[in-house]
């Protein structure tokens, strides 16, 4: 008689969560980049007219009374990195099995969207525009907004690993490392918004 | 020390509290069991098939008399139009074979559990939340061009929430096939379904966020300040695109697959050139990058040279690749019948069929795009949306009747199902067909009055209801058949679905 044997346990996932991360960023970096197209789409359609002496095209798009707070959007601008950079050393620390500075690391990030959404904030009370007040105005409300959604989103992740990690998570670092592919992600996609809507505007 | 760790799909009820039915009905509601999830997905898509096949017999008979209106009042016709092609599209194509791929890929890997099941779960309630705020607010008068403003908000909300339970849907399948494949199944060595679910799920997640992107800014428009979009008037102009070609191509990506995959077992023969199919349908997904530019890539033979070159171009990448690769698919499946020894099995009829209709629709693009034949805002269009959708439902068929085993420990009555293939070709052409012809009369698309041409006006829209008829019947006829089968079918032995 001859008697089978049950079958091997199914092998785990092959990092999971890295590549389901690296998808949903993807994903969200084709949602910034189609608001990004429209923005561009509707700022080059923008009517023009002459100006008062007749020796300029003046583009109505941005109303000349709005002024762009640029520090803000700068400190926005190199806020990320340093976040992706802490989640980075959250990756490597993750790799050495060194809890503390992965903990730590993980901490920072989630500090520095703090201070990015913290920046967003200072931009919106310092441009002192309203949502109606314009075509331009609805876009810059509806691009940056999204953008901070998705900022929000990246402080989840923070959070989620942080506590992760201080509850002895150890062997954690297929989610340490899709926190970090996120924080590229954010990087790069404000690096986008941060051109074409703070700079060209 | 024992750990007892439940699977993913297990009971996490306790028995015998409450009645059997509420207990079932929980059990279904939290399920995070793939093949639950997938078949809560089937059976909502089926019975938007049918809800969709009835409002286009509707539209067809009051197209016979476009004089004055019969059925429909006159405001609500352009909401109706839009319920329609929501339904085609997000109510059926997408859904259907999310919810097939979600149900059959692990299987096919050799896995127990689909990538996330918590996250697919999610992404089955947001669509079908998504499409309830949808039908709630066109039939409250509030789609594209809708009165009540809140209802309007309500609409691009719904469509917003679909789109995002496809998007979760559609990553735990791709993470699935890229994380969770047994061992000794490489990429390329994965089933031809399996590979379309792949694809065409990754397709998704790269066109349907431009969509809900373009949603944030007409939303955030309506609702505040209604200065740019157009208000209520200008949805259709800037998402008119989701619901319509290229765009739904991507959908249609996995009934090719479903035609891969069945076509070598029916002719008992190992699929030749099988690098070659696999590379056909991911061509399909070209149309990916033709949806997200929100434009139709028309051939316009106009202009300067460097005009023509480009629009040749565009109109060849993301019109013609699709195209292209729809029929390498299905050439190289007919080639599987000459080199082996088939047999016409009804899951083949269907899938064969399903692709053939789908393939007439890629070509009626094809043409559709094509300036100088002047068909555009023309039901023309319509028809080719119909012949992707009752394709892809044809093969949706197919796949549920081969799978039936792995589904529900059934098979379906081969002579039964045949014969309502049969039915669905002739409802599909019927459905379609009549478009095309009324579409170079140049009958307008999205009314249902005010329009005639020297033809029978008549005739073409009433077959047109009678193909959407006989759909319906199809689709009941089926639904009927596998809860025959169901229960009093003999149960299928294990040996057999392994």
């Amino acid at each position: 008689m001859t008697i089978a044997l049950p079958a091997a346990p199914t092998p785990a996932p092959r990092r999971q969560i890295l590549v389901a991360t690296a998808m949903a960023s993807a994903s969200a970096f084709m949602l910034i980049m189609g608001m990004i197209a429209m923005w561009l789409k509707f700022r080059a359609g923008a009517p023009t007219r002459n100006s008062s002496d007749g020796l300029l095209i003046i583009k109505d798009w941005m109303p000349a009374s709005i002024s762009m707070p640029e520090v803000a959007a700068n400190i926005m601008l190199i806020t990320f990195p340093v976040g992706a950079l802490m989640a980075q050393w959250a990756a490597y620390s993750a790799k050495r099995d060194d809890a503390q500075h992965r903990s730590l690391a993980l901490a920072i990030c989630f500090v520095m969207g703090l201070a990015i959404v913290n920046a967003q904030i200072a931009v919106y009370s310092q441009m002192k525009i309203g949502l109606a007040d314009g075509m331009f105005q609805t876009m810059f409300y509806a691009i940056t907004g999204t953008m901070l959604l998705l900022v929000i989103g990246g402080m989840a992740f923070s959070l989620v690993a942080f506590f992760r990690s201080v509850g002895g998570r150890d062997n954690d670092t297929d989610v340490v490392n899709a926190h970090a592919l996120y924080w590229y992600f954010l990087t790069a996609a404000f690096a986008v918004v941060w051109f074409v809507v703070y700079v060209q505007k | 020390m024992t750990i007892i760790d439940t699977h993913v799909g297990a009971s996490t009820h306790a028995q015998g509290t409450g009645s059997a039915f509420v207990v079932s009905v929980g059990q279904w509601i939290t399920s995070s069991d793939h093949k639950k999830i997938g078949r809560l997905f089937i059976g909502t898509s089926l019975l938007s098939a049918v809800l969709a096949a009835v409002l286009g017999l509707l539209f067809g008979l009051e197209r016979m008399s476009p004089a004055h209106m019969q059925i429909f009042n006159g405001n609500a016709t352009p909401q109706l139009f839009s319920l329609y092609q929501f339904a085609l599209v997000f109510g059926v194509l997408a859904p259907l074979f999310v919810g097939i791929a979600l149900a059959v890929v692990p299987v096919q890997i050799g896995s127990r559990a689909v990538a996330f099941p918590r996250v697919a779960q999610f992404g089955f309630w947001a669509w079908l939340f998504g499409a309830l705020m949808v039908d709630i607010s066109i039939i409250g008068n509030g789609g594209p061009g809708g009165g009540r403003a809140n209802l309007v908000d309500l609409y691009l909300l719904g469509l917003a929430l679909a789109g995002i339970g496809l998007l979760a849907a559609s990553l735990s399948i791709a993470t699935s096939v890229l994380t969770s494949r047994g061992p000794g199944i490489t990429l390329d060595e994965v089933p031809a379904f399996t590979w379309s679910a792949l694809v065409g799920s990754i397709a998704t997640l790269l066109s349907v966020p431009v969509m809900i992107g373009t949603i944030i800014y007409v939303y955030v428009d309506h609702s505040h300040a209604q200065l740019i979009f157009g208000g209520n008037k200008g949805i259709n102009t800037f998402l008119g695109w989701s619901l319509s070609q290229p765009m739904t191509f991507v959908f249609v990506v996995m009934a090719l697959g479903v035609l891969a995959e069945i076509a070598p077992i029916s002719s008992r023969v190992e699929q030749p050139l099988r690098p070659i199919v696999l590379g056909g349908i991911a061509l399909v997904t070209a149309a990916a990058l033709g949806a997200v530019t929100q434009t139709a890539h028309v051939l316009n033979w106009a202009g300067t040279n460097s005009d023509k070159v480009k629009s040749i171009v565009l109109y060849a990448l993301f019109n013609g690749l699709p195209f292209l690769g729809a029929l390498i698919v299905v050439l190289l499946s007919l080639l599987c019948l000459k080199m082996g020894t088939p047999r016409v099995t009804a899951s083949f009829a269907l899938a064969l069929l399903g692709a053939l209709m789908i393939l007439v629709g890629v070509a009626g693009n094809l043409l559709y795009t094509i300036k100088s034949t002047s068909l555009d805002g023309t039901v023309f269009s319509e028809g080719v949306v119909l012949y992707l959708v009752y394709g892809g439902l044809l093969s949706a068929l197919a796949a549920l009747t081969h799978w039936a085993p792995q589904l529900w420990g059934r098979t379906l009555e081969e002579a039964k199902v045949l014969g309502l293939a049969l039915i669905g070709l002739l409802a599909t052409v019927l459905a379609g067909f009549p478009l095309y012809v009324a579409g170079f009369s140049k009958q307008p698309a999205n009314t249902v009055v005010g329009f005639d041409y020297s033809g029978p006006v008549a005739l073409w829209n009433l077959l047109t209801g009678a193909g959407h008829a006989l759909i319906a019947l199809t689709i009941v006829g089926f639904v009927g058949l596998l809860i025959n089968a169901v229960r009093k079918g003999t149960p299928v032995s294990q040996e057999a679905t392994a």
